[in-house]
């Protein structure tokens, strides 16, 4: 899963550098946002310009980042979303769920 | 080997690095078929995540047998129907029992078939002498 990882003020950004999110990376993508969290990272904001397509295991690991951070009294937000990316949200209602932004510059300044 | 006359048949190795292949190949069928302009790009966004969904179950439930086996796929249209099966060898699992996701609950996994049922047709699963198949159509024209 290749990622950047930068810290924004009291934000941690992780912007996903792939077109795509199936069961081959979603995993590490589950494991990135642990990781990220067990760090510390207080509001974690996670770019998914780049992300073309995901699957139900990368809605998975999404899920798994969201839960993560509500047991760790830590901010849990998505950005950018592309329309089949967002589509798959609203199919399953989770649009409902996350805090979602349409890009990451509104995202860090909510 | 696939019956109908025309047909595209696809065996992958056992290994999700191929999900990204077999994703790429239904989205470049979609885009040769004879369906409308502005449907298009929807159908091949569809095909792409069903098959994405079959294959990564099929190499889940194979790789519980055989971690040294293989998927096939094909693909294949007729009297306007588009038709994808995906083979595995594995254990199986009953189709008709797998539920619609509670759509409140935050679970990580169960919405592969969710996902497959809501941008297919219809799909069946059926298990012969020669493995698993799960079937998905979808009308294109």
């Amino acid at each position: 899963m290749r990622a950047a990882k930068e810290v924004r003020d009291d934000r941690t950004v992780l912007s996903i550098q792939e077109d795509r999110i199936d069961a081959h990376n979603s995993g590490e993508l589950k494991n990135l946002v642990l990781k990220t969290l067990e760090g510390g990272a207080k509001n974690v904001v996670i770019d998914l310009a780049r992300v073309q397509f995901i699957d139900s295991s990368g809605l998975g690991a999404l899920l798994s980042g969201y839960k993560n951070a509500n047991l760790r009294s830590s901010g849990f937000a998505l950005a950018g979303l592309q329309p089949r990316v967002r589509s798959m949200f609203e199919l399953t209602r989770l649009h409902r769920v996350f805090d979602i932004y349409p890009s990451l510059q509104l995202a860090l300044s909510a | 080997m696939c019956e109908t006359a025309v047909n595209l048949e696809i065996v992958v190795p056992n290994e999700t690095r191929y999900l990204r292949f077999v994703g790429a190949i239904a989205e470049q069928l979609a885009k040769e078929l004879d369906v409308q302009e502005d449907k298009r790009e929807t159908l091949a966004f569809h095909l792409n995540l069903a098959l994405t969904e079959a294959v990564a179950n099929a190499i889940q439930y194979s790789t519980a047998v055989s971690a040294k086996d293989s998927v096939r796929i094909c693909l294949s249209v007729k009297d306007a129907y588009l038709s994808v099966r995906v083979f595995d060898h594995g254990g199986g699992f009953n189709l008709a029992a797998v539920p619609t996701p509670d759509l409140d609950e935050l679970g990580e996994r169960g919405r592969g078939i969710f996902f497959i049922r809501s941008v297919m047709d219809s799909v069946q699963y059926s298990k012969t002498d020669s493995g698993n198949v799960l079937e998905m159509r979808k009308k294109i024209a």
